[in-house]
């Protein structure tokens, strides 16, 4: 994690005894949950079980990344559990081979085709909820909600309800190596935990080096003020949810690839495992506050906690409770620590619907109090 | 707007006045208030008399929103104590205040738009009968509340069905249903016609008679006085004068509220005013709610490089509607703006800046800054691209940029990395001038660029907008609802009313024909 710090520090307004309590926080919440498993069970604590566990935190961190961008510009992204599921599928559904009756023939397309068709899928989806949110001004929680059902349901209908398991290919149709993805290890590491990263590290780079990065906070700060200072904020919100479309999909082919089949209902409930990542991470719901570092610790807090917990041998009905326990915790604290600050943003979303503003005019000197905290989308 | 020429000291405020006339029932003593490092409020002394109407006057960021809400229990005075009946009072909370008889109505109206009048005035405080609400009896109330005030309204319309003024009146009904004695008005008049206006006037002379204590904001300067009893001016956080109806004029109240000899700069000279910079045509701007409606009508303007122009109007003139159609904020519905020549009627806000055209708006907590954001991240939010090297920015040149802003713009703050709420308002609107500026603009729109700092702040930021004027041959386009600032560095002031120009002046017109022109003492 050293290498992040010093990128994430020129982010600028980085270094604060806030931020630093913030990022502590899931620091030392994870340093807790591996010495509580690690004196529980001998087995917790190897590099092995490591691995195993980072190879699990992958598909969360990969879709919280995704996530935690949306989340920056104040908007959520409801639908990714079900591209990642679509995404699997549609893998699939390519490496079992695409008939065309037209012309008589079964393509076998080769598996960096198949990469590249099954992110665009999910990139598509991103789309249309990002042109539904900055175009048409649907709320995003309505319209990720919307993609949710929708992606399922076309997954479930692509296959009946059945769970593709062939996608090893064939080396005489030249499609083998879907397995690499998810299955394999590179350096001892196995591979998706290297796509994590290197998914991290770009992403944290485009947050804190790139004008995208700054217009990511910006647009979740104050959409109105960013785009008065010429930040294109509905091409933001489009491309966030694009970027968490592709993230979802990355971790669709990576989780099939892990299970060796890809199914329907893969990913059921994982969108809100993803927000839990980023929110435990610390980035603030209203947007415009969290990190790279944050949701990465988040992802793991959770996926460490939940396989630990499977470990020691608790029921599964206790696991839920335990990551429902902690994500409240960690709300908590957030609303604990932005508590005060939150206050003078509320009023900066002043209500378009208050009668001075509507007709357009100076309300005056000073704010009113009586302005509402206004939901941004 | 105003009825000066039929309303003169009103005759039903001179015989209230005539009644008692020293009761005291709420005063002020040495009340102070501090937002961090900005003193909104320095020990202010300030009565108010049973019965009668005291005016709060003063300047936008005098103090006088602050006051009223420590008044009303919204905010607590750092230091002093208010008193109510010769006892000192402490109010937590406006739930205090209301139920020791203090009720204040915002100038944005506090009622939930989708409710029944009737729900309106019981909210949070339902009458409970056997069967849950008892709501025959609270409409029953609501009537007779509404009869009293000769606003005989239906206690099940929907508020939203309502006039502004009729709103307005069931704010006052429901401080009444509370039985309030002291009612704080901020700014009730600034989104009523003038009937309407009459009607809340009849109100309140009504509440007078009827022993309740008015405390009165207003811009409207002649219309306050119509109606007030005692005037009490604010500058600056502090009480300058006070004097009762009788004894004073508008020009008294101007006098106190600008002060004599504050100079915010004159209008720069020697430098030659070049080529038209911008020009709009005929622009027109439709209203949001009622699109039949223009809030901005085939207004032309043109402004030349070098050149300051002031636009002077009152709230809902369509200043700021035409600033912000001119940046783009706004699609215009009719006409065409020229920057130097070509149209940009058609280009996004962003393309605007890159060709020169910014704007600084009005409310800059909601519009300017990001809250979220370091000093040094709002001021360079505007020009990304120019330390941005390929696909990546560069922290050196953008500390470059940073820190020629916080140089030229004169901004008082620990360093880039700050945040931006630690910075006092003049400074936080330093910084949104210092973030356009940056971008190396041709044209400047400053939208209320005053609003909400002091005089210290105000005079700087006029003398920033006169250099780069003189110096660079910045256009500058700044619009104000403060008359003094008019006379301060602009070239030209341009008067608007009702979405067009009503008047257009040079610089060395006076404050009287300034006003004239606005409709502010003109019979509606």
């Amino acid at each position: 994690m050293s290498n992040h710090s010093h990128t994430a520090r020129r982010q600028g307004g980085g270094f604060d005894l806030g931020r630093m309590l913030l990022e502590g926080r899931a620091f030392f919440a994870l340093i807790a949950i591996i010495v509580i498993f690690s004196l529980l069970s001998p087995v917790y604590f190897s590099t092995g079980n490591f691995l195993t566990m980072s190879s699990h935190v992958a598909i969360f961190g990969l879709l919280s990344i995704g996530m935690l961008l949306v989340i920056l510009t104040g908007g959520i992204d409801l639908s990714v559990g079900s591209t990642l599921g679509l995404c699997g599928v549609v893998a699939g559904f390519l490496m079992q081979g695409v008939t065309l009756d037209a012309f008589g023939v079964t393509l076998y397309p080769p598996v960096w085709v198949v990469v590249i068709l099954t992110c665009a899928v999910g990139a598509f989806i991103g789309a249309i909820n990002g042109v539904l949110i900055a175009y048409f001004k649907v709320p995003a929680f309505v319209a990720t909600l919307g993609l949710l059902y929708v992606a399922r349901g076309v997954a479930l209908l692509m296959t009946d309800g059945l769970t593709y398991n062939n996608l090893g290919g064939d080396p005489a149709l030249g499609n083998t190596g879907f397995d690499w993805l998810g299955f394999n290890r590179l350096f001892g590491v196995p591979v998706g935990v290297w796509v994590l990263a290197i998914v991290a590290v770009v992403t944290l780079l485009a947050l804190a080096r790139t004008p995208f990065g700054r217009w990511v906070y910006s647009t979740g700060g104050n959409a109105r003020a960013a785009e008065l200072s010429g930040v294109p904020v509905k091409r933001v919100q489009v491309s966030v949810y694009v970027l968490s479309g592709i993230c979802a999909a990355i971790a669709g082919l990576v989780l099939s690839s892990q299970l060796t089949s890809a199914g329907p209902t893969a990913g059921t409930t994982y969108e809100l495992t993803a927000i839990a990542g980023v929110v435990i991470g610390g980035a603030a719901l209203t947007g415009g506050r969290g990190g790279v570092r944050g949701t990465l610790l988040g992802a793991f807090v959770i996926g460490f906690l939940s396989d630990g917990l499977v470990i020691i041998g608790v029921s599964s009905y206790w696991q839920t409770v335990f990551t429902g326990a902690v994500i409240v915790l960690a709300v908590l604290l957030n609303s604990i620590q932005y508590g005060g600050r939150r206050k003078t943003a509320a009023q900066t979303s002043a209500t378009p619907s208050s009668p001075a503003a509507s007709s357009g005019q100076a309300p005056g000197d000073g704010k009113s109090p009586a302005a509402k905290p206004a939901t941004q989308h | 707007m105003s009825h000066l020429d039929s309303t003169a000291p009103a005759p039903a405020a001179a015989s209230g006045d005539a009644r008692r006339d020293d009761e005291v029932v709420l005063s002020a003593r040495n009340v102070a208030k501090s937002f961090g490092s900005v003193q909104a409020l320095k020990t202010v002394n300030f009565d108010v008399f049973r019965g009668q109407v005291t005016t709060l006057f003063g300047e936008n960021g005098a103090g006088k929103s602050t006051l009223m809400k420590v008044l009303s229990g919204v905010i607590q005075p750092t230091s002093g104590e208010i008193v109510l009946d010769g006892e000192p009072v402490r109010f937590a909370s406006t739930t205090d205040a209301t139920r020791l008889g203090i009720s204040i109505i915002h100038q944005e109206l506090s009622l939930a738009p989708n409710l029944s009048v009737r729900d309106n005035i019981f909210m949070g405080r339902e009458i409970k009968g056997p069967t849950g609400i008892d709501f025959a009896e609270e409409a029953r109330q609501t009537r007779a509340l509404m009869e009293a005030l000769d606003e005989p309204i239906d206690p099940l319309t929907p508020v939203e069905d309502l006039r502004l003024g009729q709103q307005q009146i069931v704010e006052i009904a429901r401080a009444l249903s509370v039985n309030s004695r002291i009612l704080i008005m901020d700014e009730p008049t600034s989104a009523l016609s003038a009937s309407e206006v009459e009607v809340l006037f009849r109100v309140i002379r009504d509440l007078k008679s009827r022993g309740v204590s008015i405390v009165y904001i207003s811009h409207h300067l002649e219309e306050a006085l119509t109606i007030t009893d005692h005037a009490v001016v604010l500058r600056d956080g502090v009480m300058t004068a006070y004097a009762k109806r009788a004894d004073i004029d508008l020009e008294w109240i101007v006098r106190n509220m600008v002060g004599d000899n504050f100079d915010l700069g004159s209008p720069p000279t020697g430098h030659t005013i070049g080529e038209v910079a911008l020009a709009i045509e005929e622009v027109s701007v439709a209203d949001v709610n009622v699109p039949e409606r223009s809030v901005v009508d085939r207004l032309s303007l043109t402004v030349r490089a070098g050149e300051i122009v002031c636009i002077y109007g009152l709230m809902g003139a369509g200043r700021t509607e035409l600033l912000e159609c001119i940046a783009g904020r706004v699609p215009l519905s009719g006409g065409r703006v020229l920057l130097e020549g070509v149209d940009v009627s058609r280009l996004s806000i962003a393309e605007r800046i890159d060709n020169g055209l910014v704007l600084v708006p009005e409310d800059r907590q909601r519009d300017g800054l990001v809250q979220t954001m370091s000093v040094g991240e709002n001021l360079s939010l505007a020009s990304i691209k120019a330390f941005t090297k390929g696909l990546l920015t560069s922290g050196s040149r953008e500390r470059g940029v940073i820190d020629e802003s916080i140089a030229s713009v004169h901004i008082k703050t620990d360093g880039p990395r700050a945040d931006i709420g630690s910075l006092s308002g003049g400074n936080q609107q330093k910084v949104v001038i210092g973030k356009m500026l940056a971008t190396h603009p041709r044209v400047v729109l400053l939208d209320e660029p005053s609003r909400g700092i002091d005089i210290g702040a105000k005079a700087e930021v006029f003398k920033l907008l006169a250099e780069g004027a003189a110096r660079q041959g910045l256009a500058v386009i700044f619009s104000t609802s403060e008359v003094g600032e008019c006379l301060s560095i602009a070239h030209r002031i341009v008067v608007m009313s009702r979405g067009r120009i009503a008047a257009e002046f040079g610089a060395d017109v006076s404050k009287e024909q300034i006003m004239a022109a606005s409709g502010e003492s003109v019979v509606a």
